[in-house]
């Protein structure tokens, strides 16, 4: 009872990085309100083979649900399996990865169980509040953080009534870190048939066809980004020549990918990847705060912008004043000339 | 097989488009410098739904709304599209509704609308990106729930087959009707307006939207359909201790303008040597290798 769960979200039977994040993430909320965190998975022919990649980060009690029908991933069936769950166990916490599955599964669950969900949160803190109007005060609520309002506001969130407080987080925002203290890492195997209906295999996947990601831009030690700034989809290009010659990743702001010069799954912000490179180059980049909250970790950031005033040059280690058609190809002359 | 389809569309302020004027000294969002527009994701759910009806003769497209009067404008872009009807769900009751209040609203509509097929909607509303009230929606109706759409590929003997995104790769899947699709941006855009379309319903209105004195009176006594449907939570015989703040779950705590932490920044100009310079310094620090 009352304690702080962890959704681990699976690709056959590799546990995502994501929710290996949001258990160190869990650990330390759990320490703070001395409680214990739980973890739960689904999935089909996973049990001997994800204990051991959740158990690490500090989990005293995962439940693996094992059952046909569980992977690929549908809705209904996970839906019960924590709806039930959690109305056994009533945690006070339940946390799962802001991707395709858990914006998916957690609006499903918080409807269920009429708990407040708070989606991509950017920050996860333990604190008080008290209501403007009854003056009652609340101790050890969840602030979930979170940029608002496409990014020009942060806002914390609380539930101050409803249990579980549940928030979804996106990969890469939170560090995860195998966890040195002691956990019980005790496991679970809960029979699915008392959790989940039949009827709630009505979906059928036809086709599941998941590809390797085809670049690494969370975990590159270089990034270079171009925002609408860059102009066009050939001007893309440029970016990609000058991420090739430092062996860097492109990344992308959200003005570039909605204006399609570059795809999706380069976004970096809020809604997109969370970077911490050693060093951040924004070539043609605002700074729109829902961007920035994705890169602001950055070793040394650099700015490139023919606005002087560009919000991003604020928190930037290097502003150069200059259109990027006449800095990259310097970058790139100078750079070849100088490295060995 | 005609199918009843129900389009659930948000006007929003357009966050995209944010200027320096966005917000006001105060640090509070300046809403009168951002233009109302149809969410985009809900555009696409639109064409989506449009598609199924001319594969599917006899089916009908509504849009349901929630939102200020002034809201009506989505329904009428809606008409001038393609769809046949529109409700606006308007109460002061609604304000201040968190994502499960707000699906509650949906809901609560969608029932009175009754033998709803199929719910579409967009992935996400982009003042707020959560993508939770299309799932909060089909849980409180029962609904089986496709979300991350890219395409209805067919509806055959009430089972649709549906491609849909999901992280890292695509997934086809089919589920039986009644169901909720949620819908990205990047499936196929919406129609533009029809000029025929635009004539007919460019005066379609609902009754809050129209002046106490209005001159077009006559108008709307000749044609019914230009007065267009709206409900409060009466209406639709909402609970109102689920609508609204008193039904949101989530309370805002605390609203910050960011203010960055100002870093020591050294200003290059775009001349060779600072260029040249940089990269040396970078180089020497081994920061760049």
């Amino acid at each position: 009872m009352n304690n702080v769960f962890v959704y681990c979200e699976i690709e056959g039977t590799t546990v995502a990085e994501v929710s290996q994040e949001l258990l160190t993430k869990g650990r330390k909320l759990a320490s703070e309100l001395g409680v214990e965190l739980h973890a739960v998975v689904a999935g089909t022919g996973i049990r001997g083979k994800v204990e051991e990649q959740i158990l690490p980060y500090g989990v005293d009690n995962l439940f693996v649900f094992d059952g046909e029908g569980l992977f690929p991933y549908t809705s209904a069936p996970h839906t019960d399996i924590l709806v039930n769950l959690f109305k056994e166990e009533k945690p006070q916490i339940c946390l799962m990865g802001a991707t395709v599955i858990g914006r998916d599964l957690g609006p499903r669950v918080s409807s269920s169980l009429t708990s407040g969900l708070t989606a991509d949160c950017t920050q996860l803190e333990i604190g008080s509040y008290t209501d403007a109007k009854t003056k009652q005060t609340y101790d050890n609520l969840l602030y979930q953080i979170r940029p608002a309002f496409g990014g020009n506001i942060v806002a914390t969130i609380v539930n101050p009534e409803h249990r579980p407080q549940m928030a979804t987080v996106r990969s890469g925002v939170m560090q995860k870190a195998v966890f040195k203290g002691k956990a019980r890492g005790e496991v679970v195997y809960p029979e699915v048939g008392k959790y989940v209906s039949p009827e709630a295999y009505v979906v059928k996947v036809l086709d599941h066809h998941v590809e390797a990601a085809k670049h690494n831009l969370k975990g590159a030690a270089i990034v270079v980004s171009g925002g609408y700034g860059m102009g066009s989809k050939e001007g893309f290009d440029m970016l990609f020549e000058l991420a090739k010659v430092l062996h860097a990743e492109v990344g992308a702001s959200r003005a570039a990918v909605d204006a399609g010069f570059c795809d999706h799954d380069r976004q970096i912000g809020q809604t997109g990847v969370t970077v911490h490179p050693k060093v951040y180059i924004a070539c043609g980049i605002s700074g729109q705060i829902q961007h920035i909250a994705g890169m602001q970790e950055s070793g040394i950031i650099i700015s490139i912008n023919s606005d002087p005033d560009a919000p991003i040059n604020k928190i930037a280690d290097y502003v150069i004043v200059g259109t990027v058609e006449e800095v990259i190809p310097k970058l790139i002359k100078y750079y070849k000339q100088n490295s060995k | 097989m005609s199918l009843k389809i129900v389009v659930l569309a948000k006007q929003v302020p357009d966050t995209r488009n944010v200027g320096k004027d966005a917000m006001t000294p105060e640090g509070t969002v300046n809403r009168a410098a951002l233009p109302a527009i149809f969410n985009p994701d809900d555009l696409n759910a639109l064409e989506q739904a449009l598609r199924l009806k001319e594969q599917h003769p006899g089916s009908t497209v509504g849009v349901l709304t929630m939102g200020p009067p002034r809201a009506g404008e989505i329904i009428r872009q809606g008409l001038y599209r393609g769809a046949d009807t529109g409700w606006l769900l308007t109460d002061r009751l609604f304000a201040g509704a968190d994502t499960l209040a707000t699906s509650y609203a949906l809901a609560t509509a969608i029932k009175k609308i009754g033998d709803v097929d199929l719910v579409l909607g967009g992935r996400q509303a982009i003042d707020g990106d959560t993508a939770q009230v299309g799932p909060q929606v089909a849980q409180k109706l029962g609904l089986n729930q496709v979300t991350y759409a890219e395409e209805i590929i067919k509806i055959e003997n009430r089972v649709a087959t549906i491609r849909r995104h999901i992280d890292g790769g695509v997934e086809t899947v089919e589920v039986p009707l009644p169901v909720l699709v949620t819908v990205n941006g990047s499936a196929a855009p919406c129609r533009p307006q029809n000029v025929r379309l635009v004539m007919k319903y460019k005066y379609a209105t609902c009754p809050l939207e129209r002046p106490a004195d209005d001159p077009r009176a006559e108008l709307y006594a000749e044609r019914p359909y230009l007065t267009l449907t709206q409900w409060s939570v009466a209406d639709v015989g909402g609970d109102p201790a689920q609508c609204g703040l008193a039904g949101s779950p989530t309370k805002v705590k605390s609203v910050q303008n960011i203010v960055f932490q100002a870093k020591e920044s050294k200003t290059l100009t775009a001349s060779d040597a600072d260029i040249e310079g940089m990269i040396k310094e970078l180089l020497d620090e081994k920061i760049i290798g």
